[in-house]
């Protein structure tokens, strides 16, 4: 830039000997506040390490540590399926069907609020940054959270967990949603519009079928968050494989905690290889 | 010319597999709402209740700020040192996984393997575990978020790291580098930019996730759900859930301000 600038200065250099290549080729600037953004982090640092009170572990630490390995090893496979009650097939099948309900349910609420908040679906920017702002403070609400206001509407259960979840992902789903829409192919909108269809049947003929595969591509992208997030649902009492995990935790139950960890593993494994090939072919 | 050929009309296609899929689909939702004996009549019924909530929960007790600052500060003190102790442990597994890193395949699938193993558990289930191996505090929601940010930031970084350009790296084999030169002098220049945005996209994922580990006894504010909905003092509830919000939108934004500039 600097040398660059004056084209009266145009000279050739030369390189001379003794001289280094550094004058040619300018070394990039560095930053001058280098130095004080290193002290800030430092002292950052420092003010989080002495905030934390670390005690040393505890003298069990190994031995527990020791015994849920054991116990991911040696699992306790009577507990894969029991005759009367609750088991970790039972467990497993109910998180799935939490996640399937509640990304189903997200699906269906978030599709109004794309389109509300997609700026080439509305005239006035206000309307569209009124939608996203309202996705934004859905998004940052905790599942969790969530979850405990619904236990206390529904009860504890399953129930919970599928409206916890059903309305904490239509933030980011709605999002993505809206973004899709965004990013849509104006002609064939033009040219039903030059043939004279109405509003909802340029919906139905030029905008559904542009949206579709991306729309089902992030559902199952939710999807498989979604069942993440149902394991832990659980801790709260709504419903999941969570309960169980939480239970034999703190029971001390090593060889239990083992099987409902390579259960939630080999689900969530499965799930993930099983969307990602479906994701695929779609989009 | 004689229209001998005539105007054929290319078949539509086939509608059975959509009707099948669609089947599916709906004998899966259906499914799934027996076994979460969903019940809509329920939640209409309730909803005065979930009203009840809301309203006993406004307007928030502001005094209670206070007595949940320093569990709040402790929270950001969680994300931070997790954060960092998750990225500095990322890099040597990121540079295991790439393919353009390590030769040999029989290096870099099986630390993938055990990438996405580590991955599949979520971090309130590690600070649930981590809890019943050290004890109650934040030290252990320091090592699920370690152990969670690891596996976040290794598979961005490894995948960032696949897509780096050769060039600089053929250039410094040329005049003689040896390997630790090459990944100083080509890798990290090329991959550092990122390699700082996807530390601060967890931590801001970290952040939302500190705040709810105290649920399983692993520090920081979390806990204090527990405290106020147990005496029912949802005014307390609604502060620290104000609370919450205002600290991650800062961050948030903070953070999105920053990734812009690096990248």
């Amino acid at each position: 830039m600097r040398t660059n600038s004056n084209p009266t200065n145009k000279t050739i250099p030369t390189v001379r000997a003794g001289k280094s290549w550094d004058t040619l080729v300018p070394k990039p600037r560095k930053n001058r506040y280098r130095w004080l953004i290193l002290v800030a982090l430092i002292a950052v640092y420092a003010w989080a390490l002495a905030g934390i009170p670390f005690t040393g572990f505890k003298e069990t630490a190994a031995q527990i540590t020791k015994a849920i390995i054991s116990g991911i090893f040696s699992p306790d496979w009577d507990y894969v399926y029991l005759p009367d009650g609750e088991d970790l097939l039972r467990g497993l099948l109910d998180t799935l069907a939490i996640s399937i309900g509640g990304t189903f349910l997200s699906t269906l609420i978030c599709i109004p609020f794309a389109f509300w908040s997609a700026t080439n679906m509305s005239r006035s920017g206000a309307i569209s940054g009124s939608g996203k702002l309202l996705l934004s403070i859905i998004r940052t609400f905790p599942e969790i959270v969530m979850a405990i206001l619904f236990i206390k509407a529904v009860g504890p259960g399953s129930f919970a967990g599928v409206l916890a979840l059903g309305l904490h992902s239509v933030g980011m789903l709605g999002k993505l949603f809206a973004d899709e829409i965004e990013n849509i192919d104006r002609g064939p909108l033009e040219a039903l519009t030059a043939a004279g269809a109405n509003r909802l049947q340029l919906l139905w003929f030029a905008v559904i079928p542009q949206v579709l595969p991306g729309f089902l591509s992030y559902t199952l992208y939710r999807f498989e968050i979604n069942v993440r997030s149902a394991t832990i649902l659980g801790v709260i009492g709504a419903g999941g494989i969570g309960t169980p995990l939480i239970f034999a935790l703190s029971t001390r139950n090593w060889d239990r905690v083992g099987i409902i960890l390579l259960g939630i593993i080999v689900m969530i494994t499965a799930i993930d290889a099983i969307s990602g090939l479906i994701r695929k072919r779609l989009v | 010319m004689k229209a001998n050929t005539e105007l054929k009309r290319p078949k539509p296609p086939g509608r059975l597999k959509l009707y099948m899929t669609g089947a599916l689909l709906i004998l899966l939702l259906w499914g799934s709402f027996i076994q979460t004996e969903a019940n809509f009549g329920e939640l209409i019924s309730g909803l005065p209740n979930m009203m009840d909530l809301l309203r006993e929960m406004f307007p928030p007790k502001w005094s209670y700020f206070e007595k949940i600052t320093d569990a709040m500060l402790e929270t950001i003190r969680m994300a931070l040192i997790g954060t960092t102790a998750g990225a500095i442990l990322a890099v040597p597994i990121a540079l295991l996984c790439a393919s353009n890193m390590v030769g040999s395949a029989w290096i870099f699938y099986p630390v993938r393997l055990l990438l996405n193993l580590i991955r599949t558990i979520p971090d309130l289930l590690l600070a649930a575990l981590f809890v019943a191996i050290f004890g109650l505090g934040p030290v252990p929601g320091i090592f699920a978020l370690t152990v969670f940010s690891i596996g976040l930031i290794a598979k961005l970084t490894y995948e960032a790291l696949e897509t780096i350009d050769h060039g600089p790296l053929e250039a410094m084999t040329s005049v003689g580098a040896n390997r630790l030169q090459k990944i100083i002098f080509a890798v990290i220049p090329q991959i550092q930019a990122h390699f700082m945005s996807y530390t601060l996209y967890t931590f801001e994922i970290n952040i939302r996730a500190a705040a709810i580990l105290g649920l399983v006894g692993a520090g920081g504010i979390g806990h204090y759900y527990e405290v106020t909905l147990g005496f029912l003092e949802y005014d307390k509830t609604s502060t620290i859930i104000i609370f919450t919000l205002a600290i991650v939108l800062i961050i948030d934004f903070a953070s999105t301000k920053l990734r812009e500039k690096l990248l």
